[in-house]
Formats: structure tokens, C-alpha cells, sequence
């Protein structure tokens, strides 16, 4: 027998080898249909922006290691995620120098200023899109229609404006579904809404495909369930009370579950560990929060969406939910 | 059905068992080392005070050291041989204990000393005290003095024995060879236990991995005896007294509180079978099951292994492939590592497991992501992220007094799941001690 040192740790001398780039991988896989049918749907529009989403917040998050003095982070995955999520949040023909600008500071100010990844009080992605909406109201609100003829052949000029130019948009822009619904009073057909006919954001419009992304990372739980049940719950039952009182101004369950960024937030930026409460309580609770503001903001305010600040505030009182929401410790009950 | 009758403690986790390569190895007889490294202290309580000299000749299951009084328990000797030297010897802390050496005569036999029998119908103290006398702690792994444990204290009522066969640690086999292979010593180690704690009845809770001891038990319950079995579902750490008695009676013992504040004593089996095994003959321990297993283990095995064997004589024994990289006693949930193999298995150590590639080192740290699977997996319903981050701030006032850090008896449920790869175990196991330094220190300033 050899007398090599010994390893001495403490216990448990074992682990079920989970781990954080794994899930993060996972979440990544779960986006890939999502992704594909969005460059499907969109063209080249959405593949560029997508690509040049992902590629600055990666070399923002790789920079910005390199300039700490850090290993970098990048290969943990989780900006990845970032970058991808923030992609399909964006309108198609957005101005590529947007979309950088939007990437860089999802980054920047999403995540690294507050210490990177598990230190981010809120979603990375939703921060950089909260500010392209606050800085670039009206091209974050332009809208193409999908399955447009050309859509693999040319690149919309507005996605190859000048940094610091307005673009110009040469199609004419298509009203979303929920913009359509609320200044218009127009609905839209559910089958279109679930395949993800309609036009909105790069990534918010095939429901389907979403649901599948989200039940391949609950069932290899490494996402919480509770918090799109949540969601999706107290949207069901305020938008039905709403509707049942006034039908004509306020739409039906089915429009309201399945338009906009309901679905896509739901089940991938909603779910952010790092920026969502730990305990099961908390999450169905945070998730309901959620829910409740999405239609709050929907019904009454001046915007027709309000998924990513409904996000963004839950975001910000998740700790406080953590707070109360402790597990009682065992003994301790009665 | 089990799975049925009852309902499981909460959260928890299911590691992988491997108790496949040793659960159905019956028990050998272990040879003895060259030189055996006996520590006074292997219990929690006061370290046994020495009644022989260097140069002394022992026969096994002498006395060598007696209890310290009543937070104590006496040492017999292991081997008949010649006591080379009493002084300082390693243990398994890396710190030097006081203990002894013994070199056990080449013609050492398994022949042990008789003492005086303890009757069946013995009072409830003489029991005790020959339980004492008979130097048994907990076999288990905490080696808490099992006399202690069974003396009720005045205005208590205890209604149960829980006879602890779950052994949810993974390698583990000893429990379950006992079972099968002491079943008579485990019954009538019952008999002294319901006598000396005046409960009604016991019940043997067995996990459902281990279906042979359970039917073996089952069919050979003498008549008349007031225990049942009970078969469970496996899950780690049933194991754990306060875990067992929720599962099995539904009770809960409250915080800072005692099992017998609740009407139930719990006992390891392989305690059970060791007080129906020695008490009869009036003999101490000298020796105990354990399991050697582990990837780098040639002849895995379930042995009967004398009580101070060292380290390096048992993997000698049963030989290693490949260069040695951890070795630790106990499960490896729990278990500690070993810090050098010149240190000697002692009444607590239920397994030798050793491996050569230790990874669990070498894997990278990530800051919590909250994902929340610890707050999942802790048996006592704790917050290990919070407590974790906490205790990186070395806030551990607060970890005490808002998180319960007490509760926390370190099964390592948390670290197993964590993804990012957390101590947590580690990290509550420095603010334990550190909480207790600053006890310590304002008890002196006071």
C-alpha cells in the first residue's frame, strides 16, 4: 500500500453531482426551440439580433472579469441564458447598435456591479431591455410582421441603422396582438396565438414551444414549478372576474395566457433563481404577484404589455418574501 | 403495505446505496494487529481513567481503564497481551488522546474473559450499571454512553423502545448483517432495554432496502415479547433518532428537547444486539462490526474487528488497489476523514470506507443561485442557503438565533444537492465552534 497524502474534508464525502453550468446548460437547451423558431419566423432579423445579443453580454461578462482581475465567468453558462433571453425579448428589426447597447448594460449594471452571478437582485436581461424601452420607446414598439416573403434574403434596414441614428422601417409595422386589443379592441384567433402566428417579440409568440422548454427543465427540476403556476393562476382568475364583468373592454382568459411575454416570462424570466424566493411558499406567492401585476398593468395602464416590469418589481420584493416566508424549523411547530 | 402505513419525514434525500458489494457478506472475525492503539476516551463524556500499568499483562476483556463517573464508560482490553506504553495516541481529529498500547501475544485466542452475569430478571439500575460496566455507547456512531439514554429521569414516562435498523448511510452493512446474523442477541438485548426503561413495547423500524433482516426479525420475535418490526421506505437520514421516531409514531420532538420528553428511547441495533450478547456473560466490549468497503477496497467485507485496531493493519488486511487518496470512517455522509491510517477504529466507527479518487476537492465553488434544493433536502427544515450566506459573512449570531443553526445535527443532506458546490456542512460546522468560543469566552469575562 502506497503512502501517498491523504485527502481530508469535511463531510459529506459524496454529492449528486449537480451542477450550476449543468443547469444552466439545461436552461439553454430548453431555449434552443424557441430560438430556432424565432429565426424561422422572423429571418435574418432575428438572427442577427439574437447573435449580436448573446455576443455582448458574453464579451461584456468576459471584459469585465479580465478588467476585475477574475477568472473569467463566462463559461459558467449563466450569461449565456442572459444574452439568449435578452435576444428574444426584442422586437425584430431592432437597430443592431441597440441592441448592443441593451446587451452590454444588461450586463454591466444587470449583474456585475453586483457581484455576478447568484448577486443580481434583478433578471440581467429584463434590466437591459427596461432600459432600451425607457431610452428607445418607439423602435422598442415597432413591430414586423412574421413569415414575411423576403425574410431570408434581406435585412431590414432598420436593423442596419447607424449607432446613434433613428431607424427606418421599410415594411410597414404590424400591431402586436395586446397593442391591437387594447387600442383597437381587436383579438386575435388562439390557434394563431399558441403556434406563434402573430408578430411581438423575437421569442415570445409560439406558446407551444415555450410550454415544452419549461416542462423539460421542471421535470429535470431544475426549474420551480410554482412559480409559472402562480402566474398563470392569478391571471386566469383576475382576467376572468375582468372579463366577466366587461367583456367587451376587457379580453378573455385564453388572449390574456397566451399573447405577449406572459408565456416566455413566465417560464424563463420569472423563473431566475438567483432574482426569484427560495421556498416553495414564496415562489407561489412571488408567482402570483406576478400575475396579478401583468393584468394590473395590462388592463390599466397606458402600455399594452407589462410583463418585464411586473417581473422587475417581483424581482425587488422577492427578499422580502424570503423574509416571511420562512420553513419552520422542525420542533419548532406549535 | 409501508409505503402506506406510514408518513415519511419531510424532505430528505435518496444517495445512492451501494450497499450491494457487502450486504450479503456474512461476518468474519477480524485477526489481531501486531499492536493495537487503545484511546480512553471513545464515547461523548469523560474520558475512561486507566487501572493498569505499562509492562502489564491483560487477558481480553480485562478491564484497562474505568469510568470516569456517571458521564462515562469503562475500556476492556481487546486482545490478551502486554500494555507496551500509556500515553498519548492519535485519533481520527488529528489531535493526540490519552490512551494505551497493547501488544497482543502471538498466540492471542478469541477467548474472552466472563464477568458477572446480568439475570434477565435483574432490577432496572443493576441493568444500567451493567450496561455501564459493559462499556457501551452508541454503536450507531455517536457514541453517546448508552446507560445515560436509558436512565429515565424522575417524572418522565417513556412508552416506546425504538430499535434503530434503518442504516440509511451508504456503504453501511453492518446493522443489517447483525440483524440477520444476531437476531436472538438483538431480542434479548430488547429484554434488558424494556426492563431497565419500564417502556411497554418496542418496535424495530427497518428500511425496505434490507427486506431479509426485516422477514428474518419478523418470524423470530419470541412470544410474549411486546415488539413488532416495521419495514420503511428508504430515504437518507431516517437514520437520524428524531427523523425515525416522526416517521414511525408521528411524533416530533420539540426544539432543545429529548426523545424521552416524549415517551420514546431510541437504540441502535447493533447496540441492542451488543447489551443481549455481553450482558449474559457479564463481558465489555472488545470488538464491533464494520463494514471496510469503498472502490479501493479488494476484499470488501462486513468484519468483527477488534476495538483499536489500527487503520493501516485493516486495508493491509483486506488490501488496496491503486494509491490510497481518502479514507474515512463512518458512511460518507457523515463519517469523518481519516487524517493518517496509524489511527485506530474505536466503538463508534461503523465503517472503514476508502477510496483512490477522491473529487469532491478539486470541483469549482459557485455563489449561491437560490435554486433552492437544500432548503429541500434539509431534514430539519432549515434555510442551509441562508445559513450559508450568512456564515460567509461570519454572521453567526444571526445564523443562531434567527436560522436555528442549532438544529442542525450536519447529516450533509445540503452539501449533497448543492450545485454550486457549497460546504454548507463545513461552513455551520465552523460557526458552531466559533459560536461556542464566544461563549466560552463571556462565560470567563463574567
Amino acid at each position: 500500500m502506497s503512502n501517498k497524502t491523504l485527502q481530508i474534508h469535511s463531510s459529506p464525502h459524496i454529492s449528486n453531482g449537480a451542477s450550476v453550468d449543468v443547469i444552466m446548460r439545461n436552461v439553454v437547451y430548453a431555449l434552443f426551440p424557441v430560438v430556432v423558431f424565432s429565426i424561422y419566423a422572423f429571418g435574418l432579423a432575428a438572427f442577427f439580433t439574437i447573435i449580436f445579443a448573446v455576443l455582448a453580454c458574453l464579451l461584456t461578462e468576459h471584459l469585465l472579469c479580465r478588467w476585475s482581475k477574475q477568472t473569467t465567468t463566462v463559461n459558467d453558462w449563466s450569461v449565456a441564458i442572459t444574452g439568449i433571453i435578452y435576444g428574444l425579448t426584442l422586437p425584430p428589426g431592432l437597430p443592431l447598435w441597440m441592441t448592443v447597447v441593451g446587451g452590454v448594460l444588461a450586463v454591466s449594471l444587470g449583474k456585475f456591479i453586483f457581484g455576478g452571478l447568484g448577486c443580481n437582485p434583478f433578471n440581467p436581461a429584463l434590466v437591459g431591455r427596461a432600459f432600451l424601452q425607457a431610452a428607445f420607446p418607439t423602435a422598442m414598439t415597432s413591430w414586423m410582421a412574421p413569415f414575411a416573403s423576403d425574410r431570408f434574403t434581406t435585412i431590414p434596414t432598420s436593423t442596419l441603422a447607424l449607432p446613434l441614428f433613428s431607424p427606418t422601417y421599410d415594411s410597414l409595422s404590424s400591431a402586436t396582438p395586446l397593442a391591437a386589443m387594447k387600442f383597437s379592441q381587436q383579438s386575435s384567433e388562439t390557434v394563431d396565438l399558441l403556434l406563434g402566428l402573430t408578430s411581438g417579440s423575437l421569442g415570445e409568440t409560439c406558446s407551444v414551444l415555450i410550454l415544452l422548454g419549461g416542462l423539460y427543465l421542471i421535470v429535470r427540476n431544475m426549474m420551480n414549478w410554482r412559480i409559472p403556476a402562480g402566474i398563470f393562476i392569478a391571471v386566469i382568475l383576475l382576467s376572468a372576474v375582468f372579463h366577466f364583468i366587461d367583456p367587451v373592454r376587457f379580453p378573455n382568459v385564453v388572449f390574456m395566457l397566451f399573447t405577449g411575454g406572459l408565456m416566455l416570462g413566465a417560464m424563463f424570466m420569472a423563473t431566475d433563481m438567483v432574482a426569484s424566493p427560495i421556498t416553495n411558499v414564496g415562489c407561489f406567492i412571488y408567482g402570483l404577484l406576478i400575475g396579478a401585476l401583468v393584468v394590473v398593468i395590462r388592463l390599466w395602464s397606458g402600455m399594452p404589455e407589462g410583463v418585464m416590469y411586473a417581473i422587475l418589481f417581483a424581482n425587488a420584493v422577492s427578499p422580502h418574501i424570503d423574509r416571511y416566508f420562512q420553513p419552520t424549523p422542525f420542533g419548532h411547530q406549535g | 403495505m409501508p409505503w402506506l402505513k406510514h408518513t415519511p419525514f419531510r424532505h430528505g434525500i435518496h444517495p445512492p446505496e451501494h450497499k450491494e458489494d457487502t450486504a450479503h457478506l456474512a461476518i468474519k472475525q477480524f485477526p489481531f494487529a501486531p499492536l493495537l492503539i487503545v484511546p480512553f476516551s471513545q464515547h461523548i463524556g469523560k474520558p475512561a481513567i486507566p487501572v493498569v500499568k505499562a509492562h502489564d499483562e491483560v487477558i481480553r476483556g480485562q478491564l484497562l481503564a474505568k469510568a470516569d463517573g456517571y458521564m462515562s464508560v469503562p475500556i476492556h482490553a481487546p486482545a490478551s497481551g502486554v500494555v507496551r506504553k500509556i500515553g498519548m495516541v492519535s485519533s481520527i481529529t488529528g489531535a493526540m488522546v490519552s490512551g494505551l498500547y497493547l501488544e497482543p501475544f502471538p498466540a492471542s485466542t478469541q477467548e474472552v474473559l466472563e464477568g458477572k452475569p446480568c439475570p434477565l430478571d435483574a432490577s432496572k439500575e443493576q441493568i444500567i450499571t451493567a450496561i455501564q460496566n459493559a462499556g457501551i455507547a452508541g454503536l450507531g456512531g455517536a457514541a453517546f454512553p448508552t446507560h445515560v439514554k436509558l436512565n429515565i429521569p424522575e417524572g418522565e414516562q417513556v412508552d416506546t423502545i425504538l430499535i434503530n435498523g434503518i442504516e440509511c448511510e451508504p456503504y453501511l452493512t453492518t446493522d443489517h448483517r447483525v440483524m440477520l446474523e444476531q437476531t436472538r442477541d438483538v431480542f434479548t438485548g430488547i429484554r434488558y432495554l424494556l426492563k431497565a426503561t419500564g417502556a411497554e413495547r418496542a418496535i424495530i423500524g427497518v428500511e425496505a432496502n434490507k427486506p431479509d433482516a426485516a422477514l428474518k426479525l419478523k418470524e423470530n420475535i419470541p412470544n410474549g415479547l411486546p415488539a413488532i418490526v416495521e419495514v420503511l421506505n428508504v430515504k437518507y437520514p431516517q437514520g437520524a433518532e428524531k427523523m425515525l421516531i416522526k416517521t414511525l409514531l408521528n411524533r416530533e420532538v420539540p426544539a432543545g428537547a429529548h426523545s424521552v420528553e416524549i415517551g420514546v428511547v431510541g437504540v441502535n441495533v447493533a447496540t441492542a444486539a451488543e447489551i443481549g450478547r455481553l450482558l449474559p456473560h457479564g463481558r465489555g466490549i472488545q470488538e464491533r462490526v464494520i463494514t471496510v468497503g469503498g472502490a479501493a477496497v479488494n476484499q470488501k467485507g462486513n468484519y468483527r474487528i477488534p476495538i483499536g485496531t489500527p487503520l493501516r493493519f485493516i486495508l493491509d488486511t483486506v488490501g488496496v488497489t491503486g494509491a490510497l487518496n481518502e479514507v474515512f470512517l463512518g458512511g460518507p455522509m457523515m463519517g469523518q476523514s481519516a487524517p493518517s491510517l496509524d489511527i485506530p477504529i474505536t466503538k463508534g466507527t461503523s465503517g472503514v470506507i476508502a477510496f483512490t479518487d477522491g473529487k469532491l476537492m478539486t470541483r469549482r465553488c459557485y455563489h449561491c443561485i437560490h435554486c433552492g434544493r437544500c432548503v429541500e433536502a434539509c431534514p430539519m427544515l432549515l434555510n442551509p442557503s441562508q445559513l450559508g450566506l450568512l456564515a460567509k459573512k461570519q454572521h453567526y449570531e444571526v445564523m443562531a438565533d434567527e436560522y436555528q443553526l442549532k438544529e442542525c445535527f450536519e447529516c450533509g443532506a445540503c452539501s449533497f444537492v448543492c450545485p454550486s458546490h457549497i460546504p454548507l456542512v463545513q461552513y455551520f460546522r465552523i460557526a458552531k465552534a466559533q459560536l461556542k468560543k464566544a461563549q466560552l469566552k463571556s462565560v470567563q469575562a463574567a
